[in-house]
């Protein structure tokens, strides 16, 4: 097991603290960084790192930033997107509780590289602590001439903001999140324009997450190269914070490269199936990832196939990467998974997801705010035993007219896995179709007795 | 009477303003401001927000609409937000549920006869690997069970919420990784200090074992103000 980086501060005695972070190596990159080094040559290593974004997309953080090219009298902004609310994913929280002076020794680092003097963290309304303690921080960095007018003695003004949202999962889309920032209702905008060209106030902006940002300075300080090679993947590098959450013994999160598998996670990592129960399907990387069926095996037999190596084996001994995942016909996502046991009715589980798509659609939309519904709505008809076999293709049918005909990627996010559901978990769907839902039946079996009789 | 922000919290909004190169920036910051001292965006709220950011009301109006967590009537003097997304439902979201409805004797949606706590359901909060928990007010309650729950929900009407918060509330922890040579646990050192992180995940409880008694040590100091 790797040496843990990103995470390498979390268990020091209140290490969220400035003093107590600078003992354990905190803001010695930046300082080597603004005081010895190019941006070009920062903006470099982060690209070399192959950093795919970890905020769901997988998209190469030193990519985004080649993208920007600011016209005269435009200021670029760094926005840190830490609207953690993809159900599932709990990792950047650990991020701004534990060791908020690495998220802002990255933001310094990566406003020198991009030639931004602003960065704003958004940070979801729930999160009122964890928005206390980067403000705390903030103001520590600020004091000790981190941030300000000029950090580390450079002539290069830096100062990071903490924007607190109100509740709206819409807001972790980067273009509802710079309307959020900028006072309005969260509702994506049209692209183009991205961002990087037109984005915070109008000008050009680059949206990282926070484990993105956050991973800056082990980048600069070990080299792009280095760093990348930590990851077992081809252009897929570093290491990630995997979360766990659901039926298994230990959920919570861990540091481990990039390719590590499904099964190694579940089994290693978090400690194996609560109970020894079976594994009956694991949601991989947030509810919008297409579930994965450990009893699936991976079909690719031509050798010019990208899983071909693991031609036969189960989907859950593939190598979790962004390009992995995606030609297994998922996603990585946020790379904190879901774990069900056998105990789990899989429609009564997508029923709950698919409530949570309805409740936060922003309307702006028809085929989303209307599909949402109306996939509840059959969903509700199949629990209830008011369902017909047609409804099954009904579901997908909504799911494809949903896709791709919308302003953002809110309607994709439900019809994948909506899609995923009925294709891994036809027979149950069709079950519900003919009985309606087993009397009683519940999430929650496996924990119920500690739950309602704990101590 | 006209709604107006407290002198301190006036002078909040200034430093505010000056953080963005537009004044309607500022708008969720000085509503989340005005939420807290007054519980909610009421009418008059509304009007003062309006002439202090230059914005219409039908602007505002808009967005307080938007967002959940800003309330467009009263609530009460504890917010109480279930998570009912699937992760906290695989281990007992619904248990927590129940026992809310039961102990509040309230629906969710509704508030306590007593108006101590407004209960409202929650989609995911971010701390799906602690599930099942609840938000109350500004703070999180993890690893729940219902006595747990019990003993939280007693300390918010008895003492308050920010005793309860010191008392009870956990923010983020971190799993070490089990090895894969037979998967012992590593489990947290008794806490050195009361502001002391949870450097492992203690195991969560299974169905056979006996759950922890101990959570999450409390986090320090408070975040904000009592509306």
């Amino acid at each position: 097991m790797s040496a843990p980086l990103l995470t390498s501060r979390f268990g020091i005695d209140e290490g969220w603290k400035l003093a107590i972070a600078e003992r354990a190596g905190a803001y010695e990159v930046a300082r080597q960084a603004l005081t010895g080094r190019q941006p070009a040559e920062l903006r470099e290593e982060v690209k070399k790192a192959n950093i795919r974004g970890r905020g769901g997309a997988g998209f190469p953080a030193g990519v985004k930033w080649g993208f920007l090219n600011p016209q005269d009298g435009e200021q670029i902004y760094l926005v840190i997107n830490a609207d953690e609310s993809e159900p599932g994913t709990f990792k950047d929280r650990s991020i701004m509780d534990l060791d908020p002076h690495r998220l802002i020794e990255g933001a310094i680092i990566s406003c020198f590289a991009i030639d931004a003097h602003v960065a704003y963290i958004y940070v979801r309304g729930e999160l009122a602590f964890s928005v206390s303690r980067l403000e705390e921080a903030i103001a520590e960095a600020r004091q000790a001439g981190y941030l300000g007018e000029r950090p580390f003695g450079v002539d290069h003004a830096i100062d990071v903001h903490v924007h607190s949202g109100a509740g709206a999962y819409i807001c972790g889309e980067e273009t509802a999140l710079l309307n959020s920032l900028e006072g309005r209702r969260g509702e994506p905008r049209l692209k183009p324009p991205f961002p990087a060209v037109k984005g915070a106030f109008g000008m050009p902006t680059i949206v990282n997450n926070v484990e993105t940002i956050a991973a800056v300075p082990n980048i600069i300080e070990m080299g792009g190269e280095a760093w990348s090679a930590l990851g077992r993947l081809p252009g897929d590098g570093g290491l990630r914070i995997y979360g766990v959450s659901g039926h298994v013994k230990n959920p919570g999160l861990f540091e481990a490269p990039v390719g590590i598998t499904m099964r190694e996670l579940i089994d290693d990592y978090a400690g194996g199936m609560l109970g020894g129960r079976p594994l009956k399907a694991v949601i991989p990387g947030g509810s919008s990832t297409p579930v994965l069926d450990p009893r699936r095996k991976v079909d690719a037999p031509n050798e010019d196939h990208p899983l071909h190596k693991w031609h036969g084996r189960s989907e859950i001994d593939v190598p979790m990467g962004v390009d992995t995942y995606r030609a297994l016909g998922t996603m990585l996502g946020t790379c904190c998974a879901i774990v069900m046991d056998d105990t789990v009715n899989m429609v009564e589980a997508c029923r709950n997801l698919m409530r949570f798509y309805k409740h936060e659609s922003c309307g702006q939309c028809t085929p989303c705010r209307e599909g949402t519904g109306w996939l509840v709505d059959v969903l509700d008809n199949l629990c209830n035993g008011r369902g017909k076999p047609e409804d099954v293709d009904l579901l997908v049918n909504i799911s494809n007219n949903m896709m791709g005909n919308t302003i953002c990627a809110f309607a994709d996010g439900t019809a994948m896995p909506m899609l995923g559901m009925v294709q891994k978990f036809r027979e149950e769907f069709m079950d519900a179709a003919a009985h309606g839902l087993p009397d009683g039946v519940r999430h929650d079996d496996s924990v119920r007795g500690s739950v309602e009789g704990g101590a | 009477m006209a709604f107006a922000l407290t002198p301190e919290r006036e002078q909040q909004v200034d430093e505010i303003l000056t953080r963005y190169p537009e004044r309607r920036a500022a708008l969720l910051p000085v509503l989340w401001l005005c939420q807290r001292q007054n519980g909610w965006i009421s009418p008059d709220v509304a009007e003062y927000v309006s002439k202090r950011l230059e914005l219409s009301t039908a602007i505002i109006q808009g967005v307080v609409t938007f967002y959940t967590m800003f309330f467009d009537e009263p609530v009460g003097e504890n917010v109480v937000w279930v998570c009912r997304t699937l992760s906290c439902d695989l281990r007992g979201g619904k248990a927590i549920q129940d026992h809310l409805e039961r102990k509040l004797d309230c629906t969710v949606g509704h508030t306590s006869s007593d108006g101590k706590f407004t209960l409202l359901k929650a989609e995911c909060l971010a701390a799906c690997g602690q599930a099942p928990m609840v938000q109350i007010n500004d703070y999180y309650y993890e690893n729940l069970n219902v006595k747990q729950l019990d003993r939280i929900l007693d300390a918010h009407a008895t003492k308050g919420g920010e005793a309860a918060a010191a008392e009870f509330s956990t923010f983020a922890s971190f799993g070490t990784p089990c090895g894969s040579n037979g998967g012992a646990v590593t489990s947290a050192p008794p806490p050195p200090s009361k502001e002391a992180v949870r450097v492992a995940s203690q195991p969560p409880p299974a169905a056979s074992d006996p759950p922890p008694a101990a959570l999450d040590p409390p986090p320090p100091g408070t975040t904000g103000d009592e509306s």
